[in-house]
């Protein structure tokens, strides 16, 4: 639906091709298509004028390496100055108090504190503190507790029962109580959801800090909020000291700049990201690949890192020759490579940040995606001289592989078919760039038109 | 829609309260003209929330606009621009946004526009002509049951919209029965259940787990019993989410066959506060169930979804209601017409 800002961008670079260096007149345009894919990516507005003021002052003058162009460039630099913006590296949960600690949420209706609660816990554990007490506060909505007791019981967590009729205040009370007399290392506070206008829910929740002075209050926020975040997340900051921010619903399509704009107007690092509604679905935060998402561009940047690198080391070049050639590229380098894909954020995340990838409807993906599972499965039950050396593979072999493997013949010979063409990708990507590359990789992708 | 529109220099600070305060004359003026507009006594207390539930909309809207078409004040490329930021701000998206300003320019050239007061009239024009495609109340028929799918993203407001929604029809003088088909998010059902308490009507719901089976269930005692309306809940997904995708899609075919035409009006809820996201939303839920119309809820707040603007370029499906406040009665049908004025009044 959006274009790429790889794709944009091409088409405004075009006319700067052998351009030395970045100047103000040649970033000017540019620079106009960043602002368009920062704002369609829900980067609030204000922050976006900071972010590209930034840019500016970064960008000139800096000289064009020579494998890239100004565009690959600029974006190279676009990237760096959003990654350092959601804060270089992972900011990681606070216990330093005297147990037991307390975690307050507190968010938006429907931003997804109740489920992050419930995932917290899951994190608090794997840092070895074992004993967890959930609590929820939130007298308004309904089941809001029943929600939490369920969640509390899921994560294999104590539950502090409190009924609708109490006030807040009290069953943070008795909560903090309780957790203090039974040495509880870590008391989880859930909020009820409320909007940042509501000064009679914002003061609530402003008592409830005081009272509970908490060591990590959480401001949880959708990853899909559009312009508002910097108006939330302002007023809640204001209201409240806050600690960090749980990003939530990673999971959808939303390129998530709503981090953005929440960590500018905070400066509060993004602690934890919640992916998915199981309760192992939650992350810590990667502010690169954040970056990387924002500006809807994760493969684009691993090309530029590639020619980072083979500017700095030749020497890495005449492997990746080599790999190109096709000579080398074998069914283990094919198996990794699908590897590699999955680590990425599979298929679906890697295709939607391809320039010209956009056609391939989610449902091709997804059958793409199953169609690697069985793909590694079929390349595992052959043997390493196989892999090595595929011309092998005969009917009886084949066979043998397609009962290993719960599969059909066919299935194998599409495979064999498949990375031949991956072969000739490999091969192609010398000479021809991406683009033909991407033609490549629609023919080896099942099922995709 | 407009929430939050800031100037250029300010930084970001909503002054809120201060400026509901400032309008709040003119708010009433309008209120006024809204309850002349129909005889319903009902209509003028309805203006009269989604007034106040789009105050802080307007009033930060109207302190930012009212800056920018001040009087004396001449058109011209910085006031076009900060035009745009203000459309921008309002999560109206890039496109929707230069949409309206080539729009505006075309006027201005043609109406021989010159005083910046005369943009504002033009761009709430532009606005009602672009929005004005989405203003198709629901409209009940006799088929009965007359069924209700609900579906959205996780925190939407689903459940909540359907509370809302049964207090809506119970008004009408219809018997509404609630299918709880979200099985799946913990304490759902009793969420349902607890809306269905509270508005004395009857929620077929089962422990275990299969949403179709569930809503289908409701359908058939509702038939069986007369009931009029059948509002059935589902688990929130995201569209990303490919088997949950699918196993709405089999929910609907499921609805198909307790009644070969249900679900009657199938609704995606929306939060207001989602971004440009959500064009994504209606895409998605588009494809799998064949959207009739839209709620979009949480209008209460700073955020206005601005993005109805660029649904209505993009992607128009009907908006059947907007969510204004928690109160039950916060739901209400959508009229373009209110809805621009409320902004500018």
């Amino acid at each position: 639906m959006f274009d790429n800002l790889t794709q944009r961008l091409s088409h405004v670079v075009k006319n700067l091709r052998g351009q030395g260096r970045l100047t103000e007149a040649n970033v000017q345009d540019a620079l106009r298509e960043v602002r368009v894919a920062l704002l369609e990516a829900d980067v609030a507005l204000p922050v976006v004028r900071d972010f590209i003021a930034r840019v500016k002052e970064k960008a000139l003058g800096a000289e064009v390496l020579k494998s890239l162009t100004p565009g690959q460039m600029l974006i190279g630099v676009v990237h760096k100055e959003l990654t350092h913006l959601m804060g270089e590296q992972a900011a990681p949960l606070s216990f330093a108090t005297q147990p037991p600690a307390v975690f307050l949420m507190a968010g938006l209706q429907g931003a997804g504190k109740t489920t992050s609660s419930g995932k917290l816990v899951r994190v608090i554990r794997e840092q070895g503190r074992k004993k967890v007490l959930l609590v929820s506060c939130d007298v308004y909505r309904p089941a809001a507790i029943e929600q939490l007791k369920l969640v509390s019981a899921q994560a294999e967590a104590d539950f502090f029962p409190s009924v609708p009729e109490q006030k807040p205040i009290d069953i943070a009370r008795a909560a903090l109580d309780h957790a203090k007399k039974h040495f509880y290392d870590v008391l989880i506070v859930d909020t009820a959801g409320r909007l940042h206008v509501d000064a009679a829910m914002m003061d609530e929740i402003k008592a409830l800090h005081a009272f509970l002075k908490p060591v990590e209050t959480l401001f949880v926020v959708d990853a899909m909020q559009g312009q508002d975040a910097v108006n939330t997340a302002k007023a809640f900051n204001d209201t409240l000291p806050l600690t960090g921010v749980i990003l939530t619903k990673l999971d959808g399509d939303a390129r998530g700049g709503a981090a953005l704009s929440v960590r500018h107007i905070t400066g509060k690092p993004i602690k934890l990201v919640g992916v998915g509604e199981k309760l192992s679905g939650i992350e810590v935060f990667h502010p690169e690949r954040m970056a990387s998402r924002v500006l809807g561009m994760g493969d684009v940047l691993s090309l530029i890192e590639e020619a980072h690198k083979a500017v700095d080391h030749a020497e890495a070049m005449k492997t990746v020759q080599k790999l190109k050639s096709g000579k080398g590229f074998d069914l283990e380098d094919f198996k990794a490579q699908m590897q590699q894909m999955k680590k990425l954020g599979g298929l679906s995340s890697l295709m939607d940040k391809l320039p010209g990838a956009g056609q391939i409807g989610a449902g091709d993906l997804a059958q793409g995606e199953k169609q690697m599972v069985r793909i590694e499965g079929i390349i595992n039950s052959m043997t390493p001289a196989e892999r090595r050396n595929p011309a092998l593979l005969k009917a009886s072999r084949k066979r043998r592989i397609a009962a290993g493997s719960g599969v059909q013949v066919q299935d194998v010979n599409r495979l064999l078919t498949q990375f031949e063409q991956a072969q000739k990708m490999m091969k192609s990507m010398g000479k021809g760039g991406l683009s033909k590359m991407m033609r490549g990789m629609k023919g080896m992708m099942p099922g995709m038109r | 829609m407009f929430g939050f529109l800031k100037s250029r220099k300010t930084q970001p600070v909503p002054a809120t309260e201060v400026a509901t305060e400032e309008v709040a004359p003119v708010a009433v003026e309008v209120v006024a003209e809204a309850a002349s507009e129909s005889a319903a006594t009902a209509k003028s207390s309805w203006a009269q929330r989604l007034k106040s539930g789009l105050a802080r909309t307007r009033s930060t809207f109207t302190s930012q606009v009212a800056g920018l078409f001040g009087v004396g004040a001449k058109i011209d490329e910085a006031l076009f621009e900060e035009l745009e930021t203000v459309l921008l701000s309002a999560d109206v998206g890039v496109e929707a946004t230069q949409h309206l300003i080539d729009k505006l320019r075309g006027r201005v050239k043609r109406e021989r526009l010159t005083e910046a007061s005369q943009l504002r009239d033009a761009l709430k024009a532009e606005l009602v002509d672009l929005l004005a495609p989405l203003e198709k109340p629901l409209d009940i028929d006799n088929s009965k049951p007359f069924v209700i799918m609900l579906a959205g993203v996780n925190g939407a407001g689903k459940t909540t919209t359907i509370g809302k929604l049964a207090r809506r029809f119970q008004a009408q003088n219809k018997s509404v029965l609630l299918a709880a088909g979200d099985t799946f998010r913990a304490a759902a059902r009793e969420q349902l259940a607890e809306w269905g308490r509270r508005n004395n009507v009857e929620v077929i719901s089962s422990r275990a787990g299969d949403p179709a089976a569930v809503i289908y269930d409701a359908i058939q005692s509702a038939r069986s019993r007369g009931i009029d309306v059948v509002l059935a809940d589902t688990a929130g997904r995201l569209p990303t989410q490919l088997h949950l995708m699918e196993e709405i899609r089999k929910v609907k075919r499921v609805i198909q066959k307790a009644d070969i035409n249900a679900p009657h009006e199938v609704l995606l809820v929306l939060d207001a506060n989602i971004g440009q996201n959500a064009l994504m939303q209606v895409k998605a839920f588009d494809e799998a169930l064949g959207l009739t119309g839209l709620v979009m809820t949480k209008l209460d707040g700073t955020a206005k979804g601005g993005v109805i603007a660029a649904l209505a370029k993009r992607q128009p499906v009907p908006v059947r209601f907007i969510g204004v406040g928690e109160g039950l009665e916060d739901l209400q049908p959508f009229r373009v017409a209110e809805f621009v004025d409320a902004l500018f009044a």
